[in-house]
């Protein structure tokens, strides 16, 4: 999708001074200077960047003039950066309590996903490997998985709550049950698809099972288990906002959820800009990973 | 003794309560350096005699015997070309090979003594050149010459080609097939291959195998090709013992033995 995008954005080349001078004297060598380099290249990045910039100019401009309006319930967006100014300039603020900065919340956030997705990388690897070669665990487990991934992550919380009689295991619980079931369903077909070629082919060199494991099913499933992997950070972030407000202490979703209880919304509206990059980063970096592991072929 | 035996082979499966018997009583003995072809319609388990040889598939009944030892299991000594190459995709032309050559001969060759092995096989089909390149990157014709690469490779006491051209478009074939005559002139292994194409099993084979049609499917007739080597195509367009042969197999595939559904 990156790809296309930056293929109809490459600079269609205009016509060039040069060309004038080539035509004058024709066994002269074309000349490049640096400068030209540096235009052209420079043409290239607004080319790129023109579209989304025009389009957040508008939409912050359309924001403005909605919101306007002395009797708008939501600030506009000169009203955010006024309002909330102290939060904006002061991300790495240490205070006391829940009363710290941005970056400090997100952090907090992040370190709550990190303990969640990594656990449930390894479980949902592990046991996607496990349903992708067994027939039998296939056909005891898929059903049970099949309920259990339809649950909203939020239901789990109280239970989750009840069985660790705290917020931060419980939070790092939510986390996990809820990306487990896109890695594991994912790597469980990875593995189902491997080809029967591939299989026959390491009978035929007589492969032990770890050579078999490292040289065809890995590399056979990495891209299906990324898919997985980014499916699972993505709901991750999704869901520890929403535990977070549920569970208080430091964190992006308290921040948000204090936030609306002392009626900031300016605060809120910083908050969700923070969410949404943070968001964008951690698919984006999964999928740059997931990019370098299988040499391109998976989907970007 | 022959060198390769098939021994009363009859395999059936089951699926859902019915049993299919595909092969029934099939009997086969293959000389070291013959190149034998087994032909027949689509569906009539040619492929399955090929699967049973390389031990992918286990026989219900008889079994097979190569240099007088049951084969059990597949193994590296039974070297298959499959039909859609089944290189790696994640590898390269090289590594494709060097897996082979690494698996097969660790232990026996020092690892210098390998990489020259892996590069005179890719040699061998005229594909050095792109040992550095992914399957994608390179056309089927191709493709298949680093299939038959990694087979040789294996040094293998029997080659198996199950339809090594029948992805192929026909001049790549013709060309594919040359290679395959020349490399057997020249290392004389013993190979049987799958096909459905009567030239090219007439070309290419020291004796032809016909297959009846399925259910309970087994061999039909043995066809010895009495044409001196190095055959070219060219020369062959109008040579008498090449065209009874041809005709000869046309006879059974369409006459004695069509295929079900043209017959009904």
């Amino acid at each position: 999708m990156v790809h296309s995008a930056r293929v109809v954005a490459l600079p269609t080349p205009k016509v060039a001074p040069p060309a004038q001078s080539a035509v004058l004297h024709p066994l002269a060598p074309k000349p490049v200077s640096v400068l030209s380099r540096a235009v052209h290249i420079g043409k290239g990045i607004v080319t790129q960047l023109a579209a989304p910039v025009l389009t957040i100019a508008f939409l912050l401009v359309l924001w403005q003039i909605l919101a306007s309006s002395p009797t708008s319930a939501l600030p506009s967006p000169l009203k955010v950066i006024d309002e909330s100014w102290e939060i904006i300039i002061h991300p790495f603020k240490v205070g006391n309590g829940i009363d710290q900065g941005l970056f400090w919340h997100v952090t907090a956030s992040l370190v709550r996903v990190g303990y969640g997705y990594t656990l449930a990388a390894f479980v949902g690897i592990g046991l996607g490997v496990l349903l992708g070669q067994s027939t039998l665990a296939m056909r005891g487990l898929d059903p049970v998985f099949q309920v259990l991934r339809t649950i909203p992550p939020l239901a789990w919380l109280p239970l989750s709550l009840a069985a660790f009689r705290d917020g931060q295991p419980s939070a790092i619980f939510v986390i996990f049950i809820t990306s487990v079931w896109p890695i594991l369903i994912n790597t469980s077909v990875g593995i189902r698809n491997i080809p029967q070629d591939y299989r026959n082919v390491a009978k035929v060199l007589r492969l032990s099972p770890i050579e078999f494991f490292t040289r065809i099913m890995v590399p056979a499933t990495v891209p299906h288990m990324f898919t997985g992997l980014r499916i699972g950070i993505g709901l991750s972030w999704l869901a520890i906002v929403a535990a977070e407000m549920l569970i208080g202490g430091v964190g992006i979703g308290f921040f948000i959820w204090d936030a609306w209880n002392s009626s900031l919304i300016s605060d809120i509206i910083v908050a969700l800009v923070y969410v949404g990059v943070v968001g964008f980063l951690l698919d984006r970096s999964i999928a740059a990973i997931g990019h370098l592991l299988t040499r391109g072929t998976a989907a970007q | 003794m022959a060198y390769l035996k098939i021994d009363h082979v009859g395999i059936s499966f089951q699926r859902g309560g019915t049993t299919t018997e595909v092969l029934r009583d099939v009997n086969l003995s293959i000389e070291k350096g013959e190149y034998v072809s087994i032909i027949g319609h689509s569906g009539c388990g040619k492929s399955t005699v090929l699967n049973i040889v390389a031990g992918l598939l286990e026989p219900s009944q008889g079994g097979v015997l190569l240099e007088g030892r049951a084969v059990s299991g597949p193994g590296p000594d039974r070297a298959v070309v499959f039909q859609n190459h089944s290189l790696l995709p994640w590898l390269t032309v090289r590594e494709n090979v060097e897996l082979a050559v690494n698996k097969v001969f660790r232990g026996q060759k020092s690892k210098a003594e390998r990489r020259d092995w892996t590069r005179h096989n890719l040699e061998l089909v005229h594909m050095a050149h792109a040992e550095n390149k992914r399957p994608h990157e390179i056309s089927g014709g191709m493709k298949q010459r680093v299939g038959i690469a990694r087979a040789l490779a294996m040094e293998p006491k029997i080659l198996l080609l199950d339809e090594p051209f029948g992805a192929l478009d026909a001049l790549t074939r013709a060309h594919l097939q040359d290679q395959v005559m020349e490399i057997h002139s020249r290392l004389g292994n013993t190979i049987i291959m799958i096909t459905h194409d009567v030239d090219e099993a007439v070309l290419l084979s020291d004796r032809i195998v016909m297959m009846t049609n399925g259910p309970a499917a087994t061999i039909g007739e043995d066809l010895r090709v009495d044409l001196a080597r190095p055959r070219k195509r060219l020369e062959l367009v109008g040579n008498a013992t090449y065209n009874d042969a041809r005709a000869a197999v046309l006879e059974f595939l369409y006459a004695r033995h069509r295929a079900p559904t043209l017959a009904a």
